[in-house]
């Protein structure tokens, strides 16, 4: 014969406890997809002010990609085209890259692999002040220090040029390089550098022959962030490229890049004007490249993980 | 008996080059920090003093000193933080203690790291659009505050991530054991275990909004204010202020006639105020990981 169970006991949470975790639990997810609706939004503002452009006879997207003549305020013959500051944004960005990318990765292999840990925790704290410096003023340096600087030691008619520029931008994505790429030659297994040593190779040998391509993608990643650091960089290229819409022929020739085109434009628009519609565009474009260029950075550090 | 043969002697000599390349190189990047502050300090140093601070500008911004812009900075850096904190932390919540491994957390992801990626100026223009057109602020603190905020979130989101990550499983299980729920254990295991992660990754992004400049340049920063000689509650929420950093923008390029050590000395304050922040972040850390239990 079975004796009947003991009921349970049950302990109950008040009925407003778990009202109270529902609630919290929902923020909490409508925070979580918080960032989704921002770059949603971003696109979708941006890119509002920006259509009604598209109706416009003044404006062809074949001529606003591929034409030099940017004329926003002409009274008689209007002209959009933006190639002139494409080429600037990239010329600028090339050569701040050509700069960046040596002594970055150099930076980082000598973090990671060479230095003492005390000398390393030091390093990276003066590296994170580095990024800390506000682009306001890289670009008051560019325009105060690095302006007498090349007009000294070029002889430049102005100082205010591509080269300036690039001076700037590299040492500003330089932070950024060096930690991406330190966490990407932290990365590779100690024993992969463990089998370099054993079989004789010097530390310089093992990072030249193992580590360096065992960590290409996440060193990869590194620079493609730098790059678009650089791309989007507005306040210090705004100050430092002397603001002349041409296609340059020479380092020490000024430029116009288009995160500066929108930044130093649209202070003066008319609201709803189709000059003010066409810096939207701009701005669309802008959006487009860095989205690129974000989504080939994470892409390559997803395949260092695999 | 162990003689080095010359194809060792000059593998070690490439390596003795190497290593002084790349410490060399290393200094080039180190190098630049000390030279930007000490000449910074050194032509600001004329104009540097506590009416500089205090003091609103005067003569068409050429004499006087900075308050207005400086109060301004602090309004606009607190708003953003009190939207961008808590949205930021919960995010970071969710991602890390809620979410499974679907196509839709992929997608947030995604989206963070492009929010991240998103240039200054495009921001600007979405704050433009959004705040102070569709939303009708106009332009105001509120605008560019909420402006800086949205920036800021992707950043406050991966730190946070970082440091609700670095508390151990093990911790959580613990707490699941004994009946607690998934918010029960947040609140009382994961989230007091990695608050210094999380405050370290906040007071970074103070000095980063506190710099800021193209983001607010149409969204809320102006030329000129008039406020009095350290006036603490200067501006409504609803008004344009001044800031630190478009002033100096503005005293570079905009202004006439301001002498040289005024602009190096707004310099000299901006980023003494970024990198004083910056390394009170580098200790809050260190003292907290010092601390650390396990």
């Amino acid at each position: 014969m079975n004796a009947p169970l003991p009921r349970p006991i049950v302990f109950r949470r008040p009925w407003y406890s778990v009202a109270l975790e529902r609630a919290i639990e929902a923020l909490i997810m409508v925070c979580g997809i918080s960032a989704v609706i921002l770059v949603g939004g971003i696109f979708f503002f941006v890119f509002r002010e920006a259509f009604p452009i598209l109706a416009s006879p003044n404006f062809g997207l074949g001529e606003f990609l591929f034409s030099i003549e940017w004329y926003p305020t002409s009274v008689r013959d209007v002209r959009y085209g933006v190639l002139a500051m494409i080429v600037g944004t990239l010329a600028v960005t090339t050569l701040a890259m050509a700069i960046a990318v040596p002594f970055g990765i150099g930076g980082a292999i000598y973090l990671s692999e060479f230095c003492t840990p005390k000398l390393r925790e030091t390093l990276k704290v003066v590296i994170e002040l580095l990024a800390a410096i506000p682009s306001v003023v890289w670009g008051f340096i560019g325009l105060t220090v690095v302006n007498d600087l090349l007009i000294t030691l070029f002889d430049a008619a102005v100082g205010l040029n591509v080269l300036n520029a690039a001076l700037l931008l590299a040492l500003m994505s330089l932070p950024i390089i060096v930690s991406i790429g330190e966490d990407a030659l932290k990365a590779v297994p100690d024993s992969y550098r463990e089998a370099g040593v054993a079989l004789g190779a010097t530390r310089w040998q093992m990072v030249y022959r193992v580590l360096l391509p065992a960590a290409r993608n996440g060193l990869l990643a590194a620079v493609l962030l730098g790059v678009g650091r650089a791309v989007g960089e507005t306040m210090a290229v705004l100050m430092a490229t002397g603001h002349a819409v041409q296609i340059p022929t020479g380092l020490l020739e000024p430029v116009r890049t288009l995160t500066a085109n929108i930044a130093s434009e649209m202070g003066e628009v008319s609201q709803g004007s189709e000059h003010y519609r066409v810096l939207f565009t701009i701005g669309v474009l802008l959006f487009g490249i860095t989205f690129l260029v974000n989504l080939a950075a994470d892409l390559a550090v997803r395949g260092r993980r695999r | 008996m162990f003689e080095a043969g010359p194809e060792v002697r000059r593998k070690l000599g490439h390596e003795r080059i190497a290593h002084l390349v790349l410490a060399a190189v290393t200094m080039c990047i180190v190098l630049p920090l000390f030279a930007i502050l000490a000449y910074l300090v050194v032509k600001g140093w004329p104009s540097l003093s506590l009416a500089f601070l205090l003091e609103p500008p005067r003569e068409m911004q050429t004499q006087g000193g900075i308050w207005p812009a400086l109060i301004g900075t602090v309004y606009l850096v607190g708003v953003s933080l009190a939207v961008a904190a808590p949205v930021g932390v919960l995010a970071a919540v969710y991602l890390n203690e809620y979410a499974r491994d679907t196509w839709f957390t992929r997608l947030i992801h995604v989206a963070v790291i492009n929010l991240a990626g998103v240039p200054s100026i495009v921001h600007a223009l979405f704050g433009l659009g959004a705040f102070v057109l569709a939303a009708g602020l106009g332009q105001s603190i509120l605008a560019a505050s909420l402006t800086l905020a949205v920036m800021t979130l992707p950043v406050i989101i991966a730190s946070t991530r970082e440091a609700l990550a670095a508390v151990p499983r093990s911790f959580r299980e613990a707490c699941w054991n004994v009946g607690a729920t998934r918010w029960q254990t947040i609140r009382v295991v994961v989230l007091p275990n990695a608050i210094s992660g999380i405050l370290t990754g906040v007071i970074l992004q103070v000095s980063r909004t506190a710099g800021e400049t193209a983001p607010i340049l149409f969204t809320g920063a102006v030329m000129y204010k008039a406020v009095d000689r350290g006036d603490v509650f200067p501006y409504r929420l609803t008004e344009s202020a001044m800031a630190l950093a478009t002033h100096l923008y503005n005293l570079a390029t905009q202004i006439n006639g301001a002498p040289d050590s005024l602009q190096f000395a707004t310099a000299t304050v901006l980023v003494g105020a970024v990198l004083l922040i910056n390394s009170t972040a580098v200790v809050v850390r260190a003292v907290l990981r010092s601390r650390r239990k396990w």
